[in-house]
């Protein structure tokens, strides 16, 4: 009977965690999908999970963190290719490697930062300065690659996107990464603590003493910076610099903090939720490939899953009012 | 006359159970036509549950509702609408970006032929509407750009139009000013006269003695009492709501004053106020009164450096200060506490922890890394010193009552070491219990030697509660009245702009 009670305890203990909803409904979800082909959970399938899902991934963490602050950053899209494009041109014009690398992330977190002055100077919406943002940034990437591929990149580069370490493709690595300082920041620095607080509400943040203009410049440059890490993702598996890359990928990352039970109001949103998120979608697109479903239906479920996260969310709010 | 008044809705035996509370007990009660009826208790009372089930956002767990005798079932608010019932809530629900007479017909707008809007007759009726009731509004006008108190009146004739005949108001007065306040009562009566019923639900107690029939005490969910308002007290009511007596109300202990801590000179900002003037003694309690809109908060708000001043001097312990943002007035020991806590004081979303540390991060922090330790104990060690109830520091503030969020607001400012507190309408929407409760907190504030401004418009707590008053009447100061000069007529005539 004892055993029973701290059973229960257990489990009330579990679905107090914001999470528990998403780690049952992945628990399900990987489940079937390995009862209907046991390749699934392959290594090999695994894996390639894990490197197809990094980019998306890296992109989502970013997007986390402008959420949880009440905003949307469109742009990211953009900025991974145009940080993509510019390391290709570095590159090829025979700037190192990493020097390469370190000046386009620099460049891609400025554009973020510039558009957290115009949102917070400015008082333009997130949606649309970085709606604008996303067209001027692409805009430019077409104008500096000429809208031609960037060819000729060391074959390192490409060397990278295939290397595993401990069996374990090294742009997943790059993906842990930025989970672990994404959390990290969110959860035990004063800046993750005041983006929940303007996500909550700024205008309490302000009489709080909160410096709201450094904190969303802040905000939008991780998302920035983080677009541009996944620029790099995307031009190793890419092994050119291509300027059409990232098209549409903003849907995605914020499709996956969304599932990850984030509010577009803010406030409401955290990493492992995230990272659930983004391993849920991935799984329902990579499981679906493997069993021969018809992609346009993926695309249905997805989009499918989007609302219903959506909707039992607000059910259950409705409810504990 | 008796003949006139009949039974016309009646709840009886109601009992409505929460998951973790017995929100309602076996309560029964009766609204008749022609009577304004009080229904008052603390918060937590189950007077909202009462009118929620009544307006059909509840349903009650048990128990049958009559109307006109006749056992009706209220599923949902379509059905309440379509029997009569009709409530104005505190927060005001109507279309801002609309005009008056476009909320009027919201969701019935008057089509031609042609099925285009018929303008000129929707502007017409709505006008005679609000003529009727005597409100000076423009049917044309915005909502929006209408002072919150015609706000609610053009939601009372809206009601009014819809030809409700239970009109249920639930805290109307919350956020008028006293000349607005008689303008409602007026309209309250005419609607009895009519022959309406009446529910009125508040926390000033002297308005059910000036505009209430009848009253009906609940507390903790159960019915106490249900009587005519002729043949009772304030002081009673209060001894049923809650046990306490009215002197204890309104009354704090005073402490002797040290030297000045905060002086305002000439304070003056284009269309809001001009040449303000008030000093604040450490171990002082100074009211600011005035009609809503006089500019007492934009006042504050500039002294915190919320808005931008145009011209004047702000003196902070006895040196000159230019404070340019809510970062530097925190720096020289200045908490604000505004009006509305919930869209300007509290991340609701956030845990009491969080909010209680939220403007003192920079001093629990290195590098920008949190000493968690620290966050917990400044939380517990205000939790504690508040007596803020809430089952863990962990909460979100969103889950806690009016009162114990207002005090998360001054354990905040506590915490940043704040020693001039400015409280603008600190008990506005908190219940009795809760209201003392604040009071307390005041007089501990002032033992230990800060200084606290409150903003009031309500007469009995100011006059009560504080040293001195300091009257504004649109945007002009119009003097400094001292404690044993205090002469609520006076006080009045000032903040109207008599001398």
């Amino acid at each position: 009977m004892k055993s029973k009670a701290n059973k229960d305890i257990n489990f009330k203990r579990f679905s107090r965690v914001a999470e528990s909803n998403l780690i049952i409904i992945m628990a399900v979800l990987i489940l079937a999908l390995w009862m209907a082909n046991d390749k699934f959970l392959s290594f090999v399938n695994v894996t390639n999970l894990l490197r197809q899902t990094a980019i998306i991934g890296v992109l989502a963490i970013g997007m986390t963190f402008v959420i949880i602050s009440g905003g949307i950053d469109l742009s990211v899209g953009s900025v991974l290719a145009f940080s993509s494009i510019l390391a290709s041109k570095l590159m090829v014009a025979g700037f190192p490697m990493w020097a390469a690398i370190g000046i386009a992330l620099i460049a891609g977190a400025m554009i973020g930062a510039l558009m957290g002055i115009i949102i917070h100077k400015g008082k333009v919406p997130a949606f649309i300065a970085t709606l604008g943002g996303m067209t001027i940034v692409r805009g430019l990437v077409m104008l500096m690659s000429g809208a031609q591929k960037i060819m000729g990149l060391p074959g390192s580069v490409v060397d990278f996107a295939i290397q595993r370490y401990l069996g374990i493709p090294a742009m997943a690595y790059v993906w842990f990464i930025t989970i672990i300082i994404g959390w990290f920041v969110s959860k035990y620095t004063v800046f993750g603590r005041n983006m929940y607080a303007i996500g909550s509400n700024i205008e309490a943040a302000r009489l709080s003493g909160i410096k709201i203009g450094i904190n969303i410049c802040g905000i939008y440059a991780f998302s920035a910076f983080m677009a541009s890490v996944a620029g790099m993702l995307m031009t190793a598996r890419l092994g050119n610099g291509v300027p059409t890359a990232g098209q549409g990928y903003e849907l995605d990352a914020i499709a996956a903090v969304v599932v990850g039970g984030a509010s577009l109001n803010g406030a409401i949103g955290s990493i492992p939720g995230t990272v659930l998120g983004t391993i849920i979608i991935a799984s329902i697109r990579n499981g679906g490939t493997l069993l021969g479903i018809n992609p346009f239906i993926l695309d249905i479920s997805v989009g499918g899953l989007i609302v219903i996260a959506v909707l039992f969310d607000q059910l259950r709010k409705n409810k504990t009012k | 006359m008796i003949d006139t008044i009949k039974k016309f809705v009646r709840m009886e035996n109601i009992c409505k159970d929460f998951p973790s509370v017995k929100a309602l007990q076996d309560v029964s009660i009766t609204f008749n036509t022609g009577e304004i009826h009080a229904i008052v208790g603390e918060n937590g009372a189950g007077k909202s549950t009462l009118i929620k089930i009544l307006m059909g956002v509840f349903r009650e767990t048990s128990g049958v509702i009559y109307i006109e005798g006749t056992k009706v079932d209220i599923s949902n608010p379509v059905v309440s609408r379509s029997l009569g019932l009709s409530a104005v809530y505190q927060d005001v629900t109507i279309a801002g970006d609309l005009t008056v007479a476009e909320n009027f017909f919201l969701g019935n707008i008057p089509k031609n032929k042609l099925g285009l809007v018929r303008w000129g007759y929707m502007y017409e009726v709505a006008q005679k509407a609000l003529d009727a009731l005597n409100i000076k509004v423009d049917a044309h006008s915005l909502v929006k750009d209408l002072p919150v108190g015609q706000q609610e009146m053009v939601v009372i004739a809206k009601k009014n139009f819809d030809r409700s005949k239970v009109m249920i108001f639930d805290e109307p007065t919350a956020l008028l000013a006293n000349e607005e306040v008689r303008e409602l009562f007026k309209i309250i009566r005419q609607l009895k006269n009519e022959g309406a019923a009446i529910v009125y639900i508040t926390h000033r107690l002297e308005e059910i003695f000036e505009l209430c029939d009848v009253v009906t005490v609940l507390k903790d969910g159960k019915w106490v009492d249900t009587l005519p308002v002729s043949k009772t007290t304030e002081d009673e009511l209060i001894s049923k709501m809650v046990g306490r007596t009215i002197e204890d109300m309104y009354s704090i202990q005073h402490f002797e004053q040290g030297e000045k801590v905060l002086e305002v000179k000439n304070l003056s900002k284009m269309g809001e106020f001009e040449n303000i003037n008030f000093k604040l003694h450490k171990g002082e309690i100074l009211g600011f009164f005035g009609l809503i809109g006089s500019g007492r908060t934009e006042i504050m708000r500039s002294i915190f450096g919320a808005d931008m001043l145009d011209s004047g001097e702000v003196v902070v312990n006895g040196k000159k200060r230019s404070i340019k943002s809510p970062v530097d007035a925190i720096n020289l020991g200045i908490g604000f506490l505004p009006e509305d806590r919930k869209t300007q004081g509290l991340t609701l979303e956030m845990s009491v922890k969080e909010n209680i540390n939220l403007a003192s991060y920079s001093e629990i922090s290195n590098l920008g890394l949190i000493n968690l330790k620290q966050e917990q104990l400044n939380a517990n060690e205000y939790v504690n010193k508040l007596r803020v109830v809430t089952p863990g520091i962990n909460q979100k503030v969103l889950n806690l009552s009016g009162g114990n969020q207002q005090k998360v607001v001054v354990g905040k400012w506590l915490c940043k070491n704040s020693s001039i507190f400015i409280f603008d309408e600190p008990t506005v929407g908190i219940d009795v219990g809760a209201k003392t409760e604040i009071y307390k907190l005041f007089q501990e504030l002032l033992k230990d030697g800060n200084a606290v401004i409150m903003i009031s418009s309500y007469l009995p707590e100011i006059m009560g509660i504080t040293d001195k008053i300091v009257v504004i009447s649109e945007g002009k100061y119009m003097g400094t009245v001292a404690r044993s000069d205090y002469d609520e007529e006076e006080l009045l005539k000032m903040a109207s702009g008599i001398k």
